[in-house]
């Protein structure tokens, strides 16, 4: 489980934490994400792990596009760039939300007979589940992809010194709007991604993605903003965290131990573990 | 310089008494109580954004957790009301001063943090309230409180038959948190508060101590949330954690601060004239088909403003009185 916010919390952690960009409308990726990977199983009789590529691909260009047409705009304001941010991205979460209801309506959805739903796998005596088990390879391939990508391309470097100064990046030639872009489209094809397999075990909803977002947000910072590798250890930390909760509290206390280790965390390391910013 | 300031807060402050006098005789004109409704959370919204303002406007310390606050005067007035038959007048300010002492206590290790690190573990402790709250069965846990009528008295405050009073007390919480405002605006924490907000390493090294300013605001902000959330609750008869504690209250107190104008004193009333009748209208004429149409109407004109007038309405005078003063 802790893998499965890793892999939700890597595509925040390249938006929110390499880009410094506030996106409150993460959660709302993972909710079209969800109905993507559902709509191809119901019509098309896809598997969502087949299709989890095809989704990837989608959520990239639907990413890239919210960057260039809205996202663009509010990276520009002089004042309060923050609260503009927070602000839109939230305004662009409720709209999605709410086009999710007029289209896909309020009705709780689910896909019945998957390839990996329900089934479990016995390592060691240990029974687990299946779609865990393959999310959690996928989030540890999606994350050493990523750390490459940032660590050792020219993309990763222009990344990087896109968001240290924009003014510099754009006398050696670097279109900024182009390299961002891009990165919100690689954040939203991870999220994509992590929609595609919780699909598999998740009820599909129109708000389902606010319930994520904000332990996606907490998993970020709990890393350490500007650190792939803190937001991987994070998901780790998140998941030990809840599940250790989960035995001692009743399981609708869950996620308290998650934000008090969040708060424990920032009050010893206030830029997270593993934070450069 | 000095002489312009002067005169400015005495004009706000004439301003903004006309303006409560016309609201005042508002009732006068409205007998719907559909509208008098959408009024008084108008009013209460204004007061509410106004009181978030102190602590992220003006002191510069982005709070997503006010729901916090708001919650915790909601429900220390109906648990003592409910449990103890203490009188909501006094559960008010009961609410107000803990979640000022809560406030100061969280600022304790919250304000070493800065930036996105301050703004999650603000959300995070709301939602740590929240979950409490659903889990505390004495309290009510997730099914919250029903507050018993008693009948309408200003004893009890409460009221069934009409909403007038309801309307005049948000009204008076308006202009309390208004002139809170007014009134710290020139005072020595008003002047600390925005150099922290600017630089605090450089108001610190002019002698500002940046720890309690913040503290103060802390403080002041939460005690006027709670009140406002004792008053939500008498006003609904009806309290859950969801609805007064979730994370989506935080951001609707926030909005009309930061569409009207954050850090300005006016920012709050003006957001909150707008965008709280906007709201009501289109859920009740577009949103009663449950599709979801009014989400996005909503959605899309807080993408709107947010990126059209990133410094708030207000800006929009300020912009065309400049224009007349160069002419």
């Amino acid at each position: 489980m802790g893998l499965l916010y890793g892999l939700i919390a890597v595509g925040l952690a390249l938006i929110f934490g390499l880009m410094d960009v506030t996106n409150f409308a993460h959660g709302e990726f993972l909710m079209i994400a969800m109905y993507a990977s559902f709509f191809l199983f119901t019509f098309f009789a896809i598997d969502p792990l087949l299709s989890a590529p095809l989704v990837a691909a989608a959520m990239f260009v639907f990413g890239a596009v919210i960057y260039l047409l809205v996202v663009r705009f509010a990276m520009r304001a002089k004042a309060n760039a923050g609260m503009v941010q927070i602000f839109t991205t939230f305004g662009l979460a409720i709209v999605m939300r709410g086009l999710a209801q007029l289209f896909f309506t309020p009705d709780y959805r689910s896909i019945p007979q998957s390839w990996l739903g329900g089934k479990t796998i016995s390592v060691a005596g240990i029974f687990l589940p299946e779609p865990q088990l393959v999310g959690a390879l996928v989030s540890i391939a999606a994350f050493a992809g990523l750390y490459f990508f940032i660590h050792r391309t020219d993309f990763g470097r222009a990344l990087e010194a896109t968001r240290e100064d924009p003014g510099a990046v754009a006398l050696v030639g670097i279109d900024k709007n182009r390299v961002f872009a891009f990165g919100w489209g690689l954040g939203a094809a991870l999220v994509g991604l992590a929609g595609a397999i919780m699909a598999v075990f998740f009820y599909i909803y129109p708000d389902v993605g606010a319930s994520f977002a904000l332990i996606a947000y907490v998993t970020v910072a709990l890393g350490g903003f500007g650190s792939v590798f803190g937001a991987f250890a994070g998901g780790i930390i998140v998941g030990l965290v809840e599940a250790v909760t989960a035995l001692m509290l009743p399981p609708s206390l869950k996620s308290v131990g998650i934000y008090a280790v969040y708060l424990l965390v920032v009050f010893i390391r206030p830029r997270g573990l593993f934070g450069s910013m | 310089m000095d002489k312009n300031f002067a005169t400015r807060r005495r004009r706000d402050l004439i301003v903004a008494a006309v303006l409560a006098a016309l609201a005042a005789l508002a009732p006068l004109f409205v007998k719907n109580v559909y509208i008098q409704n959408i009024l008084v959370l108008t009013l209460m919204y204004a007061a509410l954004s106004q009181s978030w303002n102190i602590l992220s406007g003006y002191c510069g310390q982005i709070s997503l957790g006010h729901a916090l606050y708001f919650g915790i005067g909601a429900y220390t007035t109906e648990l003592l009301f409910t449990k103890f038959g203490v009188l909501p007048w006094f559960g008010m300010l009961a609410g107000g001063v803990i979640a000022a002492v809560i406030a100061m206590g969280l600022g304790y290790p919250f304000f070493r943090l800065r930036g996105h690190y301050f703004v999650i573990a603000t959300i995070v402790i709301a939602e740590i309230g929240l979950l409490l709250f659903q889990n505390w069965e004495w309290a009510g846990a997730a099914m919250g409180i029903t507050i018993p009528v008693r009948g309408d008295s200003w004893l009890k405050f409460q009221f069934m038959r009409s909403k007038l009073p309801y309307f005049y007390f948000a009204l008076a919480l308006c202009c309390v948190a208004w002139f809170v405002t007014w009134w710290l605006e020139d005072s020595k924490w008003g002047f600390w508060w925005r150099a922290v907000k600017d630089n605090p390493e450089a108001a610190e090294s002019l002698g500002v101590v940046v720890f309690n300013s913040k503290m103060g605001a802390a403080a002041v902000s939460a005690f006027l949330v709670a009140v406002g959330g004792a008053f939500y609750a008498q006003f609904l008869a009806y309290i859950d954690p969801e609805s007064v504690m979730g994370f989506q209250f935080s951001l609707l107190m926030a909005l009309p601060a930061v569409l009207g104008g954050i850090g300005t004193l006016w920012g709050p009333v003006l957001g909150a004239a707008i965008l709280i009748p906007m709201t009501e209208l289109t859920r009740s004429y577009i949103g009663g088909s449950g599709r979801g149409v009014d989400l996005i109407v909503y959605g899309a004109l807080i993408v709107a403003i947010s990126l059209a007038l990133p410094q708030g309405l207000v800006s929009l005078f300020s912009r065309s009185k400049a224009k007349g003063a160069t002419r």
